[in-house]
């Protein structure tokens, strides 16, 4: 498919169908015609009809559209782009994230804040990490920038709380150690494909 | 003497307590029909399948704040929807509800008042309820209201001649203004029913009828879209409750009128007995006024007089024609 039609700006001269509307009525006497025409030809009981056929089958048979909310919600898009995870490794259970700062630098929002310092087997460690979800606008480009895959996006999307800090803390959207059997992999924006292990091929040694 | 004002004073609390409740009910009602006719589940949470909304609703109408506008007349801005409210219970006075049964061993008429001139009391109850609106609307110092005001009277008073003309023909043919009458008139069976004799006059007063309950298609008195919400636009609390009350109990009014005087009234229909009969032929035709309401879209003002001026009062004028003819002939 072409583009071309997307750059039409033209709205409103694509695609229209005229509709057969009959002739207006030139005078009085084709007025009283028409009027006495609707009136018999009984189109009002059509919608009667459809109305109640609605009913019936919302009633009767399954077709009643409302989720009712607490209690069901909605399946979610694998890619939605909720409140932040981070994910482990998942031999040694220690946290993905290499404190490398990538994510800080890109954010657009300004809205990530973290310090790093060297631990006792001079590694980095992420001594502080926090996201300012009153400002975070859920771009995504974090989780696409982290070399390591180790800030995602989750499908957490109730995030009313009475304090700011409540989804922000690095703990909080750390997986849990004893649900590192159960950590997924989150599907978005700078996730492995599903073919990756094709497309790797040997780096050549000799130049 | 005594035992008969004793009675009336027992029947009319009665009346005023189960048919308040139903108009209670009626919301609840006309809230879930709705809402399955939009494939919607309508009030779920207050009790089982949200029985008690009504109930719900009723605690916060009474607790909400008396409220009357700084420029409002207060004492007629208070007392209209009073009227609206009095006039529909009124109106049920003179309404025989069901068949004379009998309760440890005295024989009960369900009816108020059995008026010789039935009809047109409850009529003329029903067109004095255009006070209540019309105040409203003129005392509460709001432009809202003041449209809503003037739609009433246009409306109201418009269909007024449409309701009278259209029932004229049934009276002419029974002979008599008495509810009661009319329901003796039609003891035969479903084959006796008025509606077969005067079907124009049937369609008729139930356009006329929708239009004087203020119903769809005829809500102009407080469509959302054009006037915010008419005549009732400053009100709130339980004085907006009366006029809910007062317009649920003109549905059911309408709904007894028209099964008393075209679909038979109380007689016995078949097997079912005459009391659970008119109830079922009530319940339809106030399940009518929601189905359409569900289904059509409302029409504008200078339609509604075409409507009422210019097609339904000529027909209604030809209709007693003709059936004055008939009955020459």
């Amino acid at each position: 498919m072409s583009l071309e039609q997307f750059k039409n700006r033209n709205v409103g001269t694509q695609n229209y169908v005229m509709l057969d509307l009959g002739k207006e009525p030139a005078n009085n006497w084709e007025k009283f015609k028409q009027v006495v025409r609707r009136s018999v030809k009984l189109e009002l009981f059509t919608g009667l009809k459809v109305t109640f056929r609605e009913m019936i089958k919302a009633l009767f048979m399954g077709e009643m559209h409302t989720v009712k909310y607490p209690f069901e919600k909605l399946p979610i898009a694998p890619r939605y782009r909720a409140i932040h995870e981070m994910k482990r490794l998942l031999e040694s259970g220690h946290y993905r994230c290499i404190g490398c700062g990538l994510c800080e630098k890109i954010c657009i929002a300004n809205c990530i804040r973290m310090d790093t310092r060297y631990d006792e087997n001079q590694r980095k460690e992420v001594s502080e990490y926090t996201i300012n979800f009153g400002r975070c606008i859920f771009c995504g480009y974090c989780a696409e920038v982290c070399p390591e895959l180790a800030i995602v996006h989750g499908g957490r999307y109730e995030v009313s709380s009475e304090q700011r800090a409540s989804f922000a803390l690095f703990e909080d959207m750390l997986t849990p150690i004893d649900k590192l059997t159960e950590q997924k992999e989150y599907p978005g924006f700078g996730a492995v494909s599903p073919d990756a292990d094709k497309k790797i091929k040997k780096t050549p040694l000799a130049y | 003497m005594d035992g008969y004002i004793i009675g009336t004073i027992i029947k009319a609390i009665l009346i005023l307590a189960i048919i308040s409740a139903l108009a209670g009910f009626g919301t609840y009602l006309e809230r879930k029909v709705l809402a399955f006719m939009q494939r919607r589940l309508g009030p779920m949470h207050v009790g089982p399948y949200g029985l008690l909304q009504i109930l719900a609703d009723g605690i916060k109408l009474f607790t909400k704040e008396d409220f009357i506008p700084s420029h409002a007349n207060r004492l007629i801005f208070m007392i209209a929807p009073a009227i609206t409210a009095a006039t529909a219970f009124i109106a049920l006075a003179a309404v025989p509800l069901l068949p004379e049964f009998t309760i440890f061993g005295v024989k009960v008429r369900p009816i108020v008042a059995d008026l010789n001139i039935g009809i047109l009391f409850v009529l003329g109850m029903m067109a004095a309820g255009l006070y209540g609106p019309l105040l409203a609307g003129l005392a509460q110092h709001n432009k809202w209201g003041l449209l809503g005001a003037a739609r009433t009277a246009v409306q109201f008073l418009s269909y007024e001649v449409v309701t009278g003309l259209a029932i004229l023909a049934p009276i002419m043919m029974v002979g008599s203004l008495s509810l009661i009458d009319f329901n003796n008139y039609q003891t035969g069976g479903i084959g006796s029913w008025l509606i077969w004799k005067q079907p124009l006059a049937f369609i008729l007063f139930m356009i006329a009828g929708y239009a004087e309950t203020n119903r769809t298609p005829f809500d102009l008195l407080e469509h959302e879209a054009e006037v915010v919400s008419g005549y009732a636009t400053e009100y709130s609390g339980m004085r907006w409750g009366m006029f809910f009350i007062g317009e649920y109990t003109n549905m059911i009014t309408i709904g007894f009128l028209a099964s008393l005087v075209f679909l038979g009234g109380f007689n016995p229909w078949g097997f079912i007995p005459g009391g659970l009969a008119i109830i079922l032929k009530v319940s339809f035709l106030f399940f009518l006024m929601l189905w359409i309401r569900a289904a059509w879209p409302h029409v504008r003002p200078d339609q509604l007089m075409w409507l009422c001026w210019k097609v339904l009062m000529p027909l209604a004028v030809i209709n007693v024609t003709l059936t004055g003819l008939v009955m020459m002939v």
